[in-house]
């Protein structure tokens, strides 16, 4: 990953955050703080609001109320923030390494090649197929792969782990620890154990 | 402009891999031009007379018909969330998408056009100027149609919401593009309403990218 993320330590704020859909507010009064080199479990029941804060911490939603304050980051750099949702913004017809350098082109490169990105998530053997006949493991693998090309400090996850298999757990624990370990910061959303010394866990309450 | 090329490319790359769409607009193009003689009657000088209109309707409601395609896949399967936070402006995207829009949607009709000339029964020169007036007005209803495509985009079964929409801001393209082909206004007329149909799109090309831009920002939750 790039040098300067080393330099500056990067922090994510939020200051008396309310999020939630329409008018419903899902999360009150939420002060995280979450530095580079480490990362945050987002955990709750189902319906808790949990996609919702990452959404609004990726400036995909508008927060109810409040501000999310990303610091420390070199502000010529680009956007800071990668936000993986449930759906995996893949399309038929396309094919995996097509996909990915799609994704490359948009986001800005600078890290990993597509194909060497590709190999480290294991899927450079289906590197010529049809995105779309990918599994839903491959697909969240093909995701990884995304963060991987184009190096940024914040990493939304939403339920990273779903789908995949147990080679593609430690693929991705392996992964948040060297992202922690070039300075960068991770929240994510999730039902299944992750374990780094580097995470804490917070989780939400049980709304509807 | 890397993000600029690489949306470019991926639109046309869908575009010709589905194979089917563009064949689907261009025969559909021609059928509404085909079928309106049935509706007229046979009367080849009153057929050449309203010749250009029937191209330019024909052209309408080809381009409507692709509308669809232009943000809701996107939408569906997460790349919009993705182009928000892309290293490039929103703004860049929806150019991206009108040039794609264009290039997938409007050419292949201005080429299959001289078929429908010969069924409608228009005369060379006259031909030759609804090539023209194509060429130069539907590059606006490219870029209105993206504008409304962005609107509708959240909208569950907005599908046919668009087209709606934007069919007011595509009448000035109409009159003008009609305008600049007949003879009928006398000298000058023609060569103005060219002029007019030029101004629109170029204007159209240059804004409909911001407010699209914008509309998707706004109406995505």
């Amino acid at each position: 990953m790039t040098q300067r993320q080393v330099q500056h330590p990067i922090h994510l704020q939020t200051q008396d955050l309310a999020c939630g859909r329409g008018d419903v507010a899902l999360v009150q009064d939420l002060h995280l703080d979450v530095a580079g080199g480490a990362g945050l479990l987002l955990r709750g029941p189902n319906g808790a609001g949990k996609s919702t804060l990452l959404l609004t911490l990726a400036g995909l939603l508008h927060p109810l109320a409040g501000t999310v304050h990303i610091s420390g980051a070199d502000p010529d750099s680009g956007p800071l923030v990668h936000h993986c949702g449930h759906k995996n913004a893949v399309r038929a017809r396309l094919s995996v390494l097509q996909t990915l350098r799609f994704w490359c082109e948009i986001n800005g490169g600078g890290g990993l090649a597509p194909e060497a990105a590709l190999e480290r998530v294991g899927l450079l053997r289906a590197a010529q197929l049809d995105a779309n006949y990918l599994s839903a493991g491959q697909q969240r693998r093909l995701v990884l792969a995304r963060l991987l090309v184009s190096p940024r400090p914040v990493w939304l996850l939403d339920e990273p782990s779903a789908a995949l298999d147990a080679a593609g757990q430690s693929l991705l624990i392996d992964l948040l620890a060297e992202h922690f370990a070039t300075g960068g910061l991770a929240v994510i959303a999730t039902h299944d154990e992750i374990i780094l010394p580097q995470l804490s866990t917070f989780t939400l309450g049980g709304a509807p | 402009m890397t993000g600029f090329l690489g949306v470019l490319k991926r639109e046309l790359r869908l575009a010709l891999a589905g194979g089917g769409e563009i064949m689907t607009l261009v025969l559909f193009f021609i059928i509404v031009g085909a079928i309106v003689p049935f509706a007229v009657g046979p009367d080849q000088v009153l057929l050449a007379r309203i010749a250009p209109g029937i191209i330019w309707i024909a052209a309408f409601l080809a381009m409507l018909l692709g509308l669809d395609r232009l943000f809701r896949p996107d939408r569906d399967d997460g790349t919009l969330a993705l182009y928000r936070l892309a290293d490039m402006p929103l703004a860049g995207v929806v150019a991206a998408k009108v040039i794609a829009h264009w290039l997938t949607a409007a050419l292949p009709l201005i080429l299959a056009s001289p078929f429908l000339a010969m069924i409608l029964a228009m005369d060379g020169p006259a031909f030759l100027r609804t090539l023209i007036s194509l060429l130069v007005g539907t590059p606006a209803l490219a870029a209105f149609g993206a504008l409304g495509a962005a609107i509708t985009v959240a909208v569950r079964r907005g599908g046919l919401l668009a087209p709606i929409l934007i069919a007011p801001l595509c009448v000035p393209v109409l009159i003008f593009g009609v305008g600049a082909i007949s003879t009928l206004g006398g000298p000058g007329q023609a060569t103005s309403a060219m002029l007019l149909l030029a101004a629109l799109s170029l204007m159209a090309v240059a804004l409909s990218p911001f407010a699209a831009a914008l509309a998707i920002d706004w109406t995505e939750e």
